[in-house]
């Protein structure tokens, strides 16, 4: 008899998990996917604040670097689906259109300083940069100085380093005296592992992209022409001919391996953005650079007129509210923006603990001395580059780049490849994306 | 537990499995066929186009690829990881020292997930190749071998798993009678452990046959697919197998959902053809004892 109930019980108990699920009391909250892994911690931190104040759960979920279509998309399919996710630009945008809620009316947008950081379609607003970044050539100062008083230079002050002939003298110098100067090379490694290549197929990729852009005048396009493609090489070709490794073995080199090599001031350039400080900066244990030691190039690829360019500037990141969740989840989670861009925890974690620049009112000014540099430039009166990125057809384009660009720098592919992928991929990547 | 007491419980405790087999199996692939008829972004939402999706996938040079590739890779993989799992066994059954031992140590590759498998030869592979200033993302040739031999490190200690149980189990007498009768060793490995290990051989050949046709993480996490080639707009990626292929189909853009879902109903049916035809091929040569 025992053996029995306690058969029918075992039973029992392995049902119960089935309907526990079903039970759940219905109360308002909200649910952030959120994109950047480098603000994980921040954001679930803000979050805990902001549920101790007012009792609204906040669920703050990041996917993993590279992945987060992937996951947007399964977690779109759930019940509990996101009620805050991200898009990064139009093309994003038209993937998750059906899902975005207007902004129009919400006191959120009220906080922006211009419309210009909003993702509009007709009089919709869809979406809404919540902060804007700067990427560039960082460099050392120190070690930069230290080339600049060295008898090899040919180039002898930061004034003079304002062009694409300036930047490879500089480069090829560095690379040949670097025993000298006590570094591995003048670039850190152009890392094409997957962590690490979007800084070539995309944020590089960009520059060649504006200046056509810019010459025809326009913002998207369903065929790119490539007309600044020897330029996009050029600077390609400085890049990997003048760093810490062999160009050889950059397809397994990572983005942490470059961001140690510029850490241990074994390079003195290092592209990269305004969200790189974090990672560089000296730590605890004294290693990486001190604030005063930052400094940041645009990238110059020999454009003409480029000594008055800036630095790229814009942002891929907008927040989008889910339109199919609940009347409630929305209002939460609009509530919970306004919160978290206009309250001191909101705006000072914001600022300081993730190191943004945001578009709104009541914004602080960030700490990041790429950031004070990156606003430097804007008060000189040079001109910034936009992100045109986000008018990339597909992730794919990306990606066929980035392979042909691995290749060509092992010798196994050629630059008519990389032409090839930039070119004809475009056209075919956005007659699928627009079918 | 006599028959009565078994016929009153056997609904109870088949419920949850069963239930869990019609919710992660049975609706899942339902669903997923229906969806390879739809344009779709997010599996709960999608609108019915017919048989474009088909269409589509049959005209992706990418797919036909991709399935060149697998079929290679297949017949490779299986043929190796068969013999070499079949002689382990038998080298293992021969009665040498600490055979146990052995087994531990071959059958532990299975034990590590694919994925990590895959990143710890990517490590292995790229420090012998780096050598040579070269990589396994940036060479077909190394990709495929390198494929293969992750895969066989891996499979084949399971393989010889069950080998040993079949070898196990053939009876001593027919050795002696092929003994008295006067055959040689590779009489008597041909006219008698291979027809009496055809179960085993079925069984064996079935799972690599459909494993290195499922592969899909230790292809993702060895090479991603990499190197691609550029043919007329379209990046051919050369190592990437057809599951991988159908993942970054699906993932292309919001267009592709459904295309991805096709190639895999269109994958399903080929490996449930090829998986079925195999066994009704082995079986036929199996033998009763």
């Amino acid at each position: 008899m025992i053996k029995k109930i306690l058969a029918l019980t075992l039973a029992i108990l392995m049902i119960i998990p089935m309907f526990a699920a079903c039970g759940k009391e219905d109360t308002a909250s909200v649910y952030y996917l959120n994109f950047k892994p480098e603000q994980d911690a921040q954001w679930k931190a803000l979050a805990a604040t902001y549920t101790q104040k007012t009792g609204i759960p906040v669920t703050v979920v990041t996917a993993a670097e590279g992945t987060y279509e992937q996951t947007l998309t399964s977690e779109m399919d759930k019940k509990e689906a996101p009620t805050l996710f991200q898009v990064n630009g139009p093309v994003g945008l038209a993937n998750w259109k059906d899902y975005c809620y207007d902004f129009s009316g919400s006191k959120v947008l009220g906080e922006l300083t211009s419309n210009d950081f909003t993702l509009v379609e007709g009089n919709k607003v869809y979406g809404i940069a919540y902060v804007v970044e700067t990427y560039g050539i960082i460099y050392n100062k120190t070690l930069l100085a230290k080339y600049f008083a060295s008898n090899f230079a040919t180039i002898k002050s930061i004034d003079k380093l304002n062009n694409f002939a300036a930047l490879k003298t500089v480069a090829e110098e560095i690379q040949a005296n670097k025993t000298a100067l006590g570094v591995d090379g003048a670039f850190t490694s152009a890392g094409m592992d997957s962590s690490s290549d979007w800084r070539f197929q995309t944020h590089l990729a960009n520059m060649p992209i504006y200046y056509e852009y810019q010459a025809k005048g326009i913002g998207s396009t369903d065929a790119i022409e490539g007309k600044y493609l020897d330029n996009y090489r050029a600077i390609w070709d400085l890049y990997i001919n003048n760093a810490t490794c062999n160009p050889t073995v950059l397809a397994s080199k990572t983005g942490t391996d470059a961001e140690t090599e510029f850490k241990t001031e074994k390079a003195v350039f290092y592209q990269n953005g305004t969200w790189a400080y974090g990672s560089v900066k000296k730590d605890d244990s004294g290693i990486g650079l001190e604030d005063s030691e930052f400094g940041m190039l645009p990238i110059y690829i020999g454009a003409d007129g480029e000594e008055n360019q800036g630095l790229c500037t814009g942002s891929e990141n907008f927040w989008c509210v889910n339109s199919k969740a609940s009347e409630a989840d929305i209002q939460a989670t609009l509530d919970f923006l306004y919160w978290v861009v206009t309250s001191e925890e909101g705006t000072s974690s914001l600022a300081n603990d993730m190191g943004f620049v945001v578009p709104f009112k009541s914004a602080k000014a960030a700490s990041n001395p790429l950031v004070t540099i990156a606003n430097e430039y804007i008060a000189e009166g040079k001109t910034s580059v936009s992100w045109n990125f986000s008018s990339i057809p597909s992730e794919k384009w990306k990606k066929g780049l980035g392979t042909a660009l691995t290749q060509y720098a092992a010798g196994t592919g050629t630059w008519d490849s990389v032409g090839s992928a930039f070119v004809d991929g475009w056209k075919t990547e956005y007659a699928a994306a627009n079918q | 537990m006599n028959k009565r007491q078994l016929k009153f419980y056997f609904p109870i405790f088949v419920l949850p499995t069963f239930a869990a087999f019609c919710i992660g199996f049975i609706y899942p692939f339902l669903h997923g066929v229906y969806l390879s008829f739809c344009k779709f972004k997010t599996t709960s939402d999608a609108t019915w186009v017919g048989i474009q999706n088909y269409i589509d996938a049959f005209q992706d040079p990418s797919f036909l690829h991709a399935f060149a590739f697998t079929a290679v890779f297949t017949v490779v993989s299986v043929v190796l990881i068969n013999v070499l799992a079949f002689t382990v066994a038998h080298v293992l059954t021969g009665g040498i020292k600490g055979a146990n031992a052995f087994r531990t140590v071959f059958f532990m590759p299975n034990l590590i997930g694919g994925v990590i498998l895959g990143y710890i030869w990517q490590l292995i592979f790229n420090g012998i190749l780096q050598n040579w200033s070269t990589n396994i993302k940036l060479n077909s040739t190394f990709g495929f071998w390198g494929l293969i031999i992750l895969l066989c490190w891996q499979q084949i200690g399971y393989m010889m798993i069950i080998y040993i149980s079949g070898l196990n189990s053939i009876p001593e007498s027919l050795y002696e009678a092929a003994k008295v009768d006067g055959a040689t060793k590779w009489q008597t490995l041909r006219k008698v452990t291979l027809p009496m290990m055809m179960p085993s051989i079925t069984i064996c050949t079935f799972l690599s046959l459909t494993n290195s046709f499922k592969l899909f993480d230790q292809n993702l996490a060895l090479t991603a697919g990499e190197p691609g080639l550029q043919v007329g707009g379209e990046t051919i990626y050369q190592t990437e197998m057809l599951a991988l292929n159908i993942y970054n189909t699906f993932y292309q853009n919001a267009n592709t959902r459904g295309v991805g879902q096709a190639k895999a109903v269109v994958f399903f049916l080929l490996v449930a053809v090829i998986g079925l035809a195999q066994l009704y091929f082995t079986r036929k040569r199996e033998v009763q004892q």
